[in-house]
């Protein structure tokens, strides 16, 4: 079983993370745009450690995902919330976990449906690997390697805890 | 079509209830509410305020239905309702086709069934059927094409049930909760799918009144079993009313002289500012369109502050967007189980 990382500890290196390849893009004005339900809990730790003055943005990707003709729609969709112009703007997209980069590709999508944002960066809490699409963080707390039955889950919102849950092959 | 008319529609009310809804109770088909219960009306009405956010932004569209086709199959005429389920459609990507029937094959010959046969034979995936007929969405989907996702959009007296849950949105965006609330229908009981509806979603999302008011003549004989209290006297019937929904008077479905004169009816019928001053000061007034303006209303009131008729239209796009891809899902989770156990997958 692997040690699972602290969640404070991450959002510490995520902040730090963040920080530095904002400046290095020279980023001043990023909006921050939180995907749910995790990404929603760090993207609005990172927006009050980052002392933002606009406020952060919601994603329920519900109806941009691609496996609609699988599944079906997801019975608890919940609506998006994003209180400011898009528009030739630099968004930060937040999850808690990526992996295969399906739900990032809906994400970007829902986003382009608001206007033309001037840049997406991508950060996540932790990275699985797993990837089915080219889709990387911009910056990420940490990378972990499970076996392929298990997947992370970020619960919360108070105290933010990951756990490992089994799934069937 | 006569062979519409061969069962009696409590017996359609029976099998709906279970026809529209999947093995694991998801919806499928939406044509009545009856059989519906008040955790799947509230997951329509949440779902629905999701697509409410999604027609406030620069691009209304999101992609869940992309490469379905929708068929509007109009075999009674329609301006709003056809353009809601039309503009719905579109903003979930899906192609839309719109039949007007009285135009096209059945005035040459051609039978209902084949005609939907023919629709079904093109990949349709879903059907959005308005008739004059009770009982006509439910016989397609039960006997004519049991794989496309029926909607109703309105049958003869029967039902109308997109148009009561956009009202129930509307009431509950300005109400919060139907604990509690009394809410009064006024007018043409007799003729409307759309009261039977909404008293249905009322008393399954739980209201505490529902309240006909209406001359004796426009109530229906079975007034009594549908668990409402009635009331006469307009305004009598006005105490207290949290919602007052007017009903617009349905000229063309009356038969013989059910009415003194337009008149007399908005005299005692019609709502007007005074009427309107005798319920509680916050009650919000709906029509479910098109306003007659001095017949059922008063155009002070109609534009009034207390009025959300333009809100219900915008919602109408919601719920139907919600109701439409609902169903969809329903039908694809259907599909999936059926490969499944058809072996598809271990």
């Amino acid at each position: 079983m692997t040690d699972l990382p602290a969640v404070p500890a991450l959002l510490d290196r995520l902040e730090q993370g963040l920080r530095h390849y904002l400046n290095e893009r020279g980023i001043k004005r990023p909006l921050l745009v939180g995907i749910r339900t995790g990404g929603v809990w760090v993207a609005s730790e990172l927006h009050r450690r980052l002392g933002l003055e606009e406020p952060c943005g919601e994603l329920d990707i519900s109806f941009y995902r691609d496996d609609f003709s699988r599944i079906g729609l997801n019975p608890r969709v919940t609506p998006s919330h994003l209180p400011f112009e898009t528009e030739d703007r630099d968004l930060v997209l937040v999850d808690d976990v990526v992996m295969s980069g399906r739900t990032i590709r809906a994400a970007m999508n829902e986003l382009f449906d608001y206007g033309r944002p001037s840049s997406i960066s991508l950060v996540a809490l932790l990275d699985m690997g797993g990837r089915e699409l080219p889709v990387q963080p911009d910056v990420c707390g940490e990378r972990l390697n499970l076996s392929p039955t298990q997947r992370v889950k970020l619960v919360g919102p108070e105290p933010l805890t990951i756990e490992i849950r089994e799934v069937k092959a | 079509m006569t062979e519409l008319a061969a069962t009696p529609l409590s017996a359609h009310d029976k099998a709906s209830r279970n026809l529209q809804l999947t093995a694991d109770g998801q919806l499928r088909h939406f044509i009545t509410l009856d059989g519906l219960d008040r955790a799947m009306l509230t997951d329509i009405l949440d779902t629905a305020d999701s697509f409410i956010e999604v027609g406030e932004r620069t691009i209304k569209k999101v992609p869940l239905l992309r490469g379905r086709t929708v068929v509007n199959l109009f075999f009674e005429s329609s301006t709003r309702t056809r353009s809601t389920f039309e503009l719905a459609a579109k903003r979930l990507s899906a192609d839309v086709l719109n039949l007007d029937i009285n135009t096209s094959a059945t005035s040459k010959g051609e039978s209902l069934s084949d005609t939907l046969l023919n629709l079904e034979a093109m990949a349709s995936d879903m059907f959005v059927v308005r008739h004059s007929q009770s009982g006509a969405p439910h016989f397609i989907a039960e006997s004519v094409t049991p794989g496309v996702a029926i909607i109703n959009a309105g049958d003869g007296r029967h039902a109308h049930p997109t148009q009561a849950m956009l009202d129930m949105l509307t009431i509950r965006q300005n109400k919060q909760q139907f604990e509690g609330l009394k809410v009064a229908i006024v007018g043409d009981i007799l003729h409307s799918r759309v009261a039977r509806s909404q008293i249905r979603a009322l008393q399954t999302l739980g209201a505490e009144e529902v309240r006909l008011i209406a001359p004796g003549t426009l109530l229906p004989a079975d007034v009594d079993s549908l668990g409402c209290t009635v009331e006469y006297d307009m305004r009598k019937g006005m105490a207290d009313l949290d919602v007052v929904i007017m009903l617009r008077l349905q000229k063309e479905r009356m038969e013989g002289a059910l009415l003194p004169s337009e008149r007399e009816f908005y005299r005692l019928y019609g709502l007007d500012t005074d009427k309107l001053a005798l319920a509680r000061p916050d009650c919000i007034v709906m029509h479910p369109g098109p306003i007659n303006r001095g017949v059922e209303i008063e155009s002070a009131v109609a534009d009034g502050p207390q009025s959300v008729i333009l809100n219900q239209v915008t919602n109408g796009i919601a719920i139907r967007m919600a109701v439409m891809s609902m169903a969809m899902s329903g039908q694809v989770a259907e599909r999936t189980s059926r490969s499944r156990q058809q072996g598809g997958e271990q």
